[in-house]
Order: structure tokens, then sequence, then C-alpha cells
């Protein structure tokens, strides 16, 4: 790659923090195709990704609002990876969900759920034929999601990175917690952390800016609420898919803790390719293409 | 005296909505069974359907019986209606109807066109000490249940701490190795028992017969998992576990280690019909190092009703019933006959067979499964292609040799690929067993007729 390339390159990633999510979950699709054989048969991807775009569309069209493909694509993205189904049915079932659960279920401007968590939630509990497969990446490529996903935090523009980590944090200080009252051997717990689903989670998916709460002190907060009630069904309720439960159980929250910890909604960063976005209809109070933290 | 650890367990649907799981067996004690491909190997069959779960654990131990002894983590006490001392074909057929299989097809002639015969694959794998209750007390230790179901003598324990655990288990005559003493605490504090059995030898004598039965024990629980970290402690080396799960709803994975296919549908040289147990040992050795030498293998995943092709029948309803499939539907127990062999109508009954290769490193924690809605199937299956070997005599047959060659060409490659075995050895192994030679297609096809062959030293 010559050098101008690089830089065409590295200015679209930064341009916006979802190009950067888009670029990553397609190179782990990829990967986990390519590399750890997972059977992500073709009509899943065509399901998941043709579903959330086809409901935006339409519901931006329904609103007047200009369409942005982006954001409806992360989350097709990460139920492609998260989810599992034989069943196209649901696979469509699921971005539909999730992308209406968007315009439906809002509270003060802001929608209350992170979308691909509330498909992935809703499906795999209604329906036996979708499940979600905490064990599928292994501990193997730990470090590769591991670089993928710090690489995120370096160039995030969302700066939601201290969601992500505070997360992780807390997740291993109650899994290595757990260990050391049981008189486990510490590699219990770092097996528990390298799992690549808990991973992708933190940077993915609970990272969201547009479902986490607004100030970053609101955020420390949510964060090991989600790892708290995550470990407990995990270690508790004996449920492998704890942590993603544990977001969707804390999403209700958000409102409370935005009343508390106050600052200004996050937008998507503005620039020439996108001259609208609907975050700007939606809140009519900011027009901030940055972050300001609430310190 | 020597010690096999076992521990079952299970995950559930709960109320938030995710599905069971399986369990496993680990023992300390070397397989001797001569159909045993994979030293200390254990087998286990895990029967699951919600919280319910039935646990069948074959006993391959060899030695003296009196030296026999099983220290069990279980998730729940265990009464004595809930253990069964089960049959030993029930687990060998199980094996064998999900062993990865070889099949066999035969080129028909270029000149006209082709069969299909499936070649039986074998199987790949195919106390009396008194107790001194009086000391229960004061180390801790409670004896939850006390009972005896067949040759075995069982108790149940359950412990407040580890240290007494350890002197009790040690006091009578369960010699438990010093380092299984922090993983004996850390069960105790997830709140697990103890099922703990030995031989009873007036019993055994009764029951006659070589072998130790299988245990099978029901219970109740939304755990789902699998404690092997017993069964590390003092293992040397690696450890084989077989894992045949049951459930209604599909395949059953582990979800804090990641479960892998074993590679399959691969065509391989013709000589391996009399080498298969030697090429499936090394193939999971290689699919396991490329794995960092350890990992879980699926097998085989699918549909008891049906198999194709069979390494063997299908299991009965019968045999299903005893290895505690509780849900079959007991008015359709007519074996209905397909393809001239009787098929059970098993109803909903869906088979995983995992075979796990672990150590304490590279397994640190115990075996988590769920079940899944997965029922696509799946199978072990490696595949012979003989060439056509009679007369050819058309324009077809020298493309039809040149096709073979490079099919042969490429199963050296597969083999080697698969095994690590170097390539070299395999051309010498063709060559050794005089099967699947590549054609000579060097000179011009001869036009032979029918009368070249009576006489066929004559040139």
């Amino acid at each position: 790659m010559s050098k101008t390339q690089w830089i065409i390159v590295r200015d679209w990633l930064s341009t916006d923090p979802r190009h950067y999510q888009i670029a990553v979950l397609s190179t782990l699709i990829l990967l986990g195709v390519f590399h750890f054989g997972f059977e992500l048969p073709w009509w899943h991807v065509v399901g998941c990704v043709g579903s959330t775009l086809t409901t935006q569309a339409l519901a931006d069209k329904v609103l007047g609002r200009p369409f942005d493909l982006r954001s409806p694509l992360i989350s097709a993205l990460s139920l492609t990876i998260l989810l599992r189904t034989g069943s196209v049915t649901l696979s469509i079932a699921a971005g539909v969900l999730a992308i209406s659960s968007k315009y439906i279920l809002r509270w003060n401007g802001k929608h209350i759920f992170n979308p691909a968590n509330f498909g992935l939630v809703v499906l795999s509990t209604l329906f036996s034929a979708a499940w979600i497969s905490p064990g599928q990446w292994g501990q193997a490529p730990f470090f590769a999601l591991l670089l993928l996903s710090l690489g995120g935090v370096v160039t995030g523009k969302a700066k939601r990175w201290d969601v992500s980590l505070a997360l992780l944090g807390s997740y291993a200080v109650l899994v290595f917690a757990r260990a050391l009252w049981l008189g486990d051997p510490m590699t219990i717990p770092v097996h528990q952390m390298q799992s690549g689903a808990l991973l992708i989670f933190a940077f993915f998916m609970i990272s969201d800016p547009k479902t986490t709460p607004d100030a970053r002190g609101g955020r420390l907060i949510y964060a090991p609420i989600v790892a708290i009630i995550g470990f407990t069904i995990q270690f508790g309720f004996y449920n492998s898919a704890g942590i993603i439960l544990g977001l969707i159980l804390t999403a209700p929250f958000v409102p409370l803790i935005d009343r508390v910890f106050k600052n200004h909604q996050y937008v998507w960063p503005r620039h020439k390719s996108s001259e609208t976005n609907p975050a700007s209809n939606i809140n009519k109070e900011t027009n901030h293409a940055s972050f300001i933290p609430a310190e | 005296m020597r010690l096999s650890y076992l521990l079952s367990s299970v995950f559930a649907l709960s109320t938030l909505g995710l599905a069971p799981a399986a369990n496993a067996f680990c023992g300390f004690y070397v397989a001797k069974a001569e159909t045993d491909l994979f030293n200390s190997s254990s087998k286990v069959a895990l029967v699951r359907d919600g919280d319910r779960t039935v646990i069948t654990m074959a006993n391959d131990y060899q030695g003296d019986p009196t030296e026999f002894a099983m220290v069990i983590p279980v998730p729940t006490v265990i009464t004595k209606e809930q253990v069964h001392v089960s049959d030993p074909a029930l687990l060998e057929h199980l094996d064998a109807y999900t062993a990865p299989r070889l099949v066999e097809y035969f080129d028909d002639n270029p000149c006209d066109e082709r069969k299909y015969r499936v070649f039986s694959s074998a199987p790949m794998m195919d106390g009396a000490v008194l107790e001194k209750e009086s000391s229960s007390e004061a180390l801790g230790v409670t004896i939850e249940e006390k009972f005896s179901v067949g040759e075995y003598d069982i108790l149940v324990l359950s412990a407040s701490q580890s240290d007494g655990l350890q002197i009790w288990l040690d006091n009578n005559g369960y010699k438990v190795p010093e380092k299984a003493k922090s993983t004996l605490g850390s069960y105790i504090k997830q709140d697990m028992k103890f099922f703990v059995a030995k031989v009873n030898l007036e019993a055994k004598a009764k029951a006659g017969g070589e072998m130790l039965r299988p245990i099978a024990v029901a219970y109740e629980s939304p755990k789902f998992m699998l404690p092997i970290r017993l069964g590390t402690v003092n293992a040397k080396g690696d450890q084989d576990l077989f894992v045949y799960a049951l459930t209604r709803k599909g395949k059953v994975e582990t979800t804090n280690y990641r479960t892998i296919k074993i590679p399959s549908d691969k065509e391989l040289p013709i000589f391996i019909k009399d080498d298969f147990g030697r090429f499936y040992k090394d193939m999971y050795a290689t699919a396991a190092e490329r794995e960092g030498g350890h990992g879980v293998f699926m097998e085989y995943a699918w549909d008891m009703n049906w198999c194709d092709p069979c390494a063997a029948d299908p299991l009965s309803r019968d045999e299903l019933q005893e290895l505690g499939v509780f849900w079959i539907n007991d008015s359709s127990d007519a074996d209905v006959l397909q393809r001239g062999r009787p098929m059970p109508q098993a109803q909903d009954v869906y088979v995983t067979r995992l075979h796990v290769r672990y150590d304490a490193e590279s397994f640190p924690e115990d075996l988590k499964f769920k079940t899944t809605g997965d029922r696509q199937n799946f199978q072990g299956r490696y595949i012979l292609r003989h060439a056509f070997e009679g007369e050819m005599q058309c324009e077809a047959a020298k493309e039809y040799k040149i096709g073979v060659n490079k099919r042969k060409d490429e199963e050296v490659k597969t083999l080697a690929n698969l095994t690590g075995w170097q390539r070299e050895d395999i051309f010498d192994k063709i060559k050794e067993s005089g099967m699947g030679q590549k054609f000579d297609v060097s000179k011009p096809v001869k036009d032979t007729k029918w009368w070249n062959k009576i006489w066929p030293g004559d040139e």
C-alpha cells in the first residue's frame, strides 16, 4: 500500500468511529469464516444485513429522515457474528427487531437498547432454533482481537473506550475475586478473561455511544453494573450468555444515570460524506460533533 | 488405592432462556479395551433436557476391584433411586454408532456408470474399607446418603472444608493427591456434593463378570458444567474424554472452549482400509496439534432416528430408555423397517459426540456446555474411491486414467496433510499394500481384445 493510499484509509477510518467498527467487524467475520471455521451461511449474512438496512430505510422514509447505512450495518455485522441460527427467517427477524427497537423503545430522544443486543437476546430467548455461541471464538484469537480492539481505542473518535475498559476491568475484578475466594489457580480467571466473545462484546457492543450514558461519570457507573449483572447470571444462574443479558437488563437504567450525570447526547460526526444524521433530528439541543467529557 | 474422579453437572434453560448441556467423566486409570485407540480415555453418555440430566459413566477400570474407588463432585445430593448400574454394551453401542466411519466407492467403467457401497468402519475406539463415621462430624463431613447399588457401595458426602474432606477420604482409604485439596475446596464452596463409589466384593462376586459395569446417575440441576479438574491433578500427560450427549433439541457445544469439527469427507488412498485405526489416531493428534495440542472436537452430530452411512444400527428404544432418555414417547414403540433394517423411531433424540483431549494447563477450567438449536448433521467420514480395474475399451478410458492418477496424487497429499505422515512413507505403503496403484499412462492404451486375456504371457 502506497503512502497516499494509507493516508486515505487512515482518514476514512478516523472520520467516523463507525468506519473503524465496520472495518473491524468485517475483518472478524472473514477471520471467523476462513480461519476459525465458523459456519456462517451466506443467507445468514444477507438476512442480517438486508433486514437491518431495509428496516432502517423504511423507518427513515416514514419519519422523513435521510437514510444512513452505517449504524444499521454495524448492528447487522454484530448480529452476524454473535447470533447463530439455522433459519433465514430468524436472521431476518433479528435484524428487523434490532432496528425497530431503535424507533419504538425510546426515552428522552435516545433509544434505550443497543439494537444488536436487543435482537440477539429476544431471538435466542424466544426461539430454540436461534442461539448465542459464546465458545465459538475460543481463546486463540485473544491477542488478535485485543489488538484490533485497542486499535479502536486509539483511533476511536467516539471516545467510548472508557466504557469498554471499565466493563473489562470490573468483570476482571469479579472473576479474579471469585477465583481467590474459591482458592482456584489464577489460570482459570485468565482463561475466562480471554474469551473472544467477551472482548467483542466489550469493544463492539457495550461501546455504542448512542445507548451508553452521555457523561463519562455515568459510563463508569454503568459498565460495572453490566459486569455485575452479567457475572451473576453467568456464575449464579449458569447461563453462558450472562454478559449479553447483563447489557439488556441494564440498558433501561441509562435514562436514570443520564439524569444524575448530565451531559450532551452523543451525535455522530458530521462531515462532507454525510451532511445529515438521524441524531440531529432527534436532538435539537446540540450539534456537537465531538464529545465533551463531564469532568 | 487409585482414584478416578468424575464430575457431572449441567447448565440449563434458565429462566433467561438459554439451552441445556452435558457432563464428563475423567479417570486416572488407563483404559485397556482392545477397541480403544486412545489411552487414558473415559466415556460418558449424557442425556439432558431442561435441568434433568442422566449421566452414564463407563467404567474401564481393569485392576483389582478392591483397589477401585471413585470420587465425583455432583451438583445435588443423590439418593439410591437416582442411581442405576447400567449395561456396558450400551456405551459400546453408542460408541460404535457415533464412530468416525470409512466409506468406499467403486468407480464404474468409464465406458458406462457407478455403484456405492459402505464398508464397515471399525468403531474408532471404541472396598471394602470401614468408614470411620465417628470422625465425620469433627471433620465437617456429612454423609448425606449411603446405599449399595449392584456391585457398588455408594456414599454421598457434603463437606464444609477441604482439609476435613481430604482427611476423611484418607482415613477411609481414598488416597487423594495432596494437590487436589484446593480443587476440592473450590467444589465445596460451589456447593457441590461428592459421590463416592467403591466395589462391594460380595455383590461383585454375585454379579459375576470381569468388568465393572457403568454407573448411571439421574439428577436435576441448572448447572451445566463438567468438572474435569480433579482428574487432571495427578494425570501424566494428556487425557482423552468422549462425551455422547443426547438431547431433544440439537447439538451440544462447549461454551468456555471452542468446539471444533474434526476434518471430514476426505478422500484417502485405498490402503487406509487396513490402517484406519492408525490413520484416525494420527489425524486426531494432528488436528489437536494445530489447536495447540488440545481441544474439543466434534466427531459426530446426528438425529438418532437414522444414519447414512451407519457405522452401527441406531440405538433401540429400550437402549435409549436404559440410557435415561426419559422423553421417549412410549406410544409409538414399533420399530419401522427402513432399507431392510429395523429403525427405532426415537422421538427427538439428537446425539453429539465430542472428543476432548485435555491436560491441566490447556484446560484449567471445568468443561461447560450448552445445547444449541443446531440440528445440522455432521459425521467424521472418510472416503475410499476405488478406480475401475476391469476392461476399458473406449476413448474415455485414457482420460479417465489420467483423472484417476491425479486423484490418487491428491489423496496422498490429503493424507499427508491430515496425519503428518511423510509422503515417501505413504507411497511405500501404497506399494506394499498393492492397493490403489496408479495407472500406467505412459504408453498408449493397447486395445485389448478378449482373446489377449486368455494367453496373457504370449507377446
